[in-house]
């Protein structure tokens, strides 16, 4: 019973619905202009033009308003600040331009609406009007162009001066590791035939060159403010970019290549945490963290694998530390050096080896217990 | 209505007589007439696009919810999505085949196989294609290169999922990643395959458009639509077999064990044989292509605007030399800035310079586009179908997402914002969603051309451009700053980084938006295929339009023109065109086609 009480009901909903799509197809115009824009229609939508006018600039209010203060820090580079700067200036540009011209198109899609009987303006051309406009990006494109080159040319001219501390930023998926010159600040000559994952010369580093002696490999980078620092990028299996977005610094990992980009670090990983904007993102990021039962997060500068480089692309980081150079000094003066780690415990390292190989994927595992520390 | 313009089909004789009989399969599948090639070409294309769209909703759930369980997930990624969590490998799959099928399917032999298509031949006033056979071939390739893109979605270890760039080594070793097994090689024949059909579509269009003009109809008189088709061909035709070369080499490299882009590698406990390769070099070949076909993809919707702006503003569009000039401008200047995409790859900086040079030059005839479309609109009476409004927002969204392109196009801005959001922000406005406007209007605008004078729904139309106008602002306008805060793209999740958690909400807030829009491109399709077989039919000439396709009869028939093609006599844009005393050329109608002599004491004063 009651099934046959849905069906029903059904049924007339049904014919109902299709009464009233009829009726609403016999009130419309039958003209063959009848999918073609009226008066009427050209009214609504050049008020909605206007109205999506102050959407577009809602938006943009709403965004900065709400966005701005989660961008990135200050620049904790030298050079950052140069770029922080040719940003800013690009971006006034661009929103005295956005503004502008969005304005005029929708107003003008506004204020011209259709109506029959109107009669448009037959303007075909106007020679001083399109070069007015011609020359005006090209003056102001100009001048971003030779500034945007000058600060390029200043970032990208990587060279010895001011004894530069050299590091070697090692990519392999899904990791990063640094290395260090060491003493003599040289890296020892490596090439990926060279890796001996048993010996965990896992960068394959050239045994016999002098140079490798000294040479430390870390799984978290340390770097003395205020000294320049030349990367050296490497990669072992795929394609990876070292991303350090608070240096405005990024250089891609190639295989079969070394990349290379330098900065000079400004602020040290302690004052930056103690920078308001900082202060204030901590605060932020903690409450939401708390509410999903996250651990606290401490502000560090960090690392990030910004170039596709498979699964795991996702969690490819490493650490940053800046300090001052006395901490810098303690701290790598701790770490074993190549030829302490490798080359004279061959045979301890071995044995530990194979306990981790008998485990699978040895050169991952180890690897990740590095960085843990 | 407009009775001037049958004066040239006074001498009916029929010089295109060979009425040949037509079955099903000659007529709608394996046809040669290019109108129903380019309805092919569109179906297709809206199917791919159809799947593309999809395959974005689900990485921006995967996004905005990380690692959360949606049944969806399960039921449509089945064995990839275990509980319905969505798996990082088939997260990196989705975003490569959405990109893939975006740009090169929908974007650019959806939109440009469909309109040049359809177009070039009616409003330059020819019979057909140069060569129909050549035409047919063109499409069943990319018909067969899109089967076998679909196809690859279902092998074993997955579909491609090196981004839709495929740099090597990722996309050249299966142990670098899944995807880059069978999936990468489908992935590779069926683009091998898109090029060559791309590539036997734009000869077709140049020699058509250089030989089978009507009378009259000089390069200069020709439509803006067929200038930007004609172009897109043309950069179509020298950038593509770079893109066939690149493909050909990683096919080597895959398969025969050379070392075009592989050099020096150690994946999973060994070190592989190649030696000598540069991924640089595949870079240069990938982009050589990659960045003209952003313009491939820009330059038809810019020109489908420019017809369907002039016409329903009523008046000639502003500037048709420098409209010309700024296309070619464009399109040289496409084909020297390719190392845009490169600036941090490794490569020379002084490169870099000179690439920065020719990228922010692009900005020059850009901005003169976008002016003149401003001023096309200024004292117009404006008719705002749902195809104005789709190429008002085209050049709304081609300044907001263009006005970007200064930062990234600078090689030191970019060191910070490449590869993040901010540079996904970018192109999606400027040619994901300006591209997509382009291809809307054209769609709403000759859809009584295409099917027989049936017309779309308006007010459909208006609700699916105010949803999507407003959606796409949605999503990509706070995207823009999620990329500043420096959040990587083609990131699974970005809870591995504590700096990121804040932007999770924002993550949210685009996810919502794009939904939304996604479900309003159902009510598109919806009047798409309703109208096709219910669609009011309107007059002939529904937009009251001077180009020669409103001359043809709404019925299709084999050579466009049942009596003789008519002769040009004047530009495209006589819109509200008038003699010195202020009265219309034609009395009581603002617009003077083409086919219509010069009037006695008119001054032909255009371009």
């Amino acid at each position: 019973m009651t099934a046959l009480l849905t069906f029903t009901v059904l049924v007339l909903v049904a014919i109902a619905i299709w009464q009233m799509t009829k009726i609403f197809e016999l009130s419309q115009t039958k003209t063959e202009r009848a999918e073609i824009a009226n008066d009427s229609d050209n009214k609504n939508n050049g008020y909605l033009l206007f109205a999506f006018l102050i959407f577009i600039y809602g938006i943009t209010i709403f965004s900065f308003a709400k966005y701005y203060k989660m961008l990135l820090p200050e620049a904790a580079s030298e050079h950052g600040g140069d770029y922080d700067q040719l940003m800013w200036v690009s971006f006034a540009i661009i929103f005295f331009v956005q503004t502008i011209t969005q304005a005029l198109l929708h107003y003008f899609g506004y204020k011209y609406r259709g109506e029959k009987g109107r009669k448009a303006l037959f303007f075909a051309d106007n020679d001083r009007l399109e070069f007015i406009w011609t020359i005006i990006p090209v003056i102001v494109l100009a001048g971003l162009i030779l500034w945007g080159l000058y600060t390029w040319t200043n970032i990208m001219d990587i060279n010895e001066d001011d004894d530069p501390l050299i590091v070697e930023l090692y990519a392999q998926q899904f990791n990063w590791t640094a290395r260090y010159g060491g003493d003599d600040n040289v890296l020892g000559e490596a090439n990926v035939r060279l890796i001996d994952i048993a010996n965990a010369n896992v960068l394959g580093i050239d045994e016999s060159d002098p140079n490798a002696e000294d040479d430390i490999i870390v799984k978290e980078l340390h770097l003395p403010v205020g000294r320049k620092v030349n990367f050296k990028m490497r990669s072992q299996d795929v394609l990876h970019s070292a991303y350090m977005p608070h240096f405005r610094a990024q250089m891609n990992c190639v295989p079969g290549m070394i990349t290379q980009f330098s900065f000079t670090p400004t602020i040290t990983t302690e004052e930056m945490r103690l920078n308001p904007d900082v202060v204030d993102k901590v605060k932020r990021t903690n409450a939401i963290r708390a509410q999903k039962g996250d651990d606290p997060w401490e502000f560090d500068y960090i690392l990030l694998c910004n170039k596709i480089c498979g699964k795991s692309h996702y969690n490819m980081q490493m650490k940053i530390i800046v300090e001052t150079e006395e901490e810098f000094n303690a701290w790598i003066a701790e770490q074993k050096t190549f030829k302490e780690s490798v080359m004279v415990d061959e045979a301890e390292v071995e044995t530990e080896e194979q306990v981790a190989r008998t485990e699978g994927e040895a050169d991952v595992e180890s690897e990740e217990s590095a960085s843990e520390e | 209505m407009s009775e001037v313009a049958h004066v040239s089909h006074d001498d009916h004789h029929d010089d295109h007589g060979h009425h040949h009989k037509e079955t099903f399969i000659t007529k709608y599948i394996f046809s040669q007439d290019h109108k129903m090639i380019s309805k092919q070409y569109l179906i297709t294309g809206l199917i791919m696009g159809f799947i593309g769209i999809a395959m974005s909703l689900l990485f921006r759930m995967q996004l905005a919810w990380p690692g959360e369980s949606f049944g969806i997930f399960e039921a449509v990624l089945g064995k990839w999505a275990p509980d319905g969590v969505m798996d990082a490998d088939i997260y990196l799959a989705l975003v490569t085949i959405h990109g893939t099928l975006m740009v090169f399917f929908v974007l650019t032999q959806g939109l440009s196989g469909t309109f040049s298509n359809l177009l070039i031949p009616l409003q330059i006033g020819a019979r057909d294609m140069a060569s129909g056979f050549m035409n047919m071939i063109s499409y069943w390739m990319f018909f067969v290169s899109s089967v076998i893109m679909i196809i690859s979605l279902f092998v074993e270890a997955g579909p491609a999922a090196a981004g839709w760039t495929i740099y090597p080594p990722l996309s050249a070793l299966p142990m670098a990643q899944p995807g880059s097994g069978m999936g990468m090689t489908l992935w590779l024949v069926s683009m091998a395959i898109f090029i060559a059909s791309s590539l036997l579509g734009s000869l077709n269009y140049i020699v058509t458009v250089i030989n089978l003009r009507t009378k009259g109809m000089s390069m200069t008189r020709l439509p803006l639509t067929i200038w930007a088709f004609f172009v897109t061909a043309i950069i179509g035709v020298i950038s593509f077999p770079v893109l066939l070369s690149a493909a050909l080499l990683l096919i080597m490299d895959r398969s025969f064990g050379t070392s075009f882009f592989l050099s020096d590698i150690f994946i999973q406990g060994e070190v592989l044989h190649y030696q000598g390769g540069s991924p640089v070099l595949y870079e240069h070949l990938f982009w050589f292509l990659g960045h003209p076909e952003v313009y491939i993809v820009l330059i038809p919707a810019l020109g489908i605007t420019s017809e369907v702006m002039s016409t329903n503003a009523r008046k000639p569009i502003f500037g048709y030399r420098a409209m010309v000039a700024s296309i070619l401008a464009i399109a040289f200047l496409s084909t020297i800035v390719w190392g845009h995409h490169m600036f941090i790859s490794g490569m020379n900086p002084f490169l870099g310079s000179v690439f920065t040079f020719t990228t922010l030059l692009i900005a020059i005839p850009s901005a003169v586009k976008a002016f003149n479309y401003i001023t096309t609109l200024w004292k117009g009476n404006l008719q705002l179908n749902p195809a104005m409004l789709f190429s008002i927002g085209l050049v709304s969204t081609f300044i907001t997402g263009g006005l970007t392109g200064i930062i990234l196009g600078d090689s030191t801005l970019d060191i910070n914002v490449h590869d993040t959001y901010f540079v996904v922000a970018h192109f999606h406005l400027v040619m994901g969603i300006s591209a997509l406007y382009g291809m809307f209007a054209g769609i709403y605008h000759w859809f009584p051309k295409m099917f027989h004078g049936r017309m779309m729904n308006k007010n459909l139309g208006y609700v699916h451009f105010w949803i999507t106008a407003v959606c796409a602002y949605g999503v990509f306008f706070p995207m823009h700053f999620v990329g500043m805060a420096g959040v990587p793209r083609r990131y699974y999740e970005n809870t591995a980084f504590p700096m990121f958690d804040e932007l999770t909400n924002v993550q949210v807030l685009m996810t919502v938006f794009a939904i939304i829009a996604g479900l309003a491109q159902l009510i598109f399709v919806y009047n798409f295929i309703s109208s096709i077989f219910y669609g009011k039919k309107g007059p002939v000439n529904p937009w009251s339009s001077n180009t020669l396709e409103w001359t043809t009869p709404q019925e299709h028939i084999h050579g466009n023109w049942p009596g003789e093609i008519p002769h040009v006599y004047r530009w495209a844009y006589d819109y509200s065109k008038t003699y010195e005393n202020g009265e219309y050329i034609i009395a009581g109608q603002d617009f003077v086609p083409q086919n219509v002599p010069l009037q006695e004491n008119e001054e032909e004063l255009n371009h």
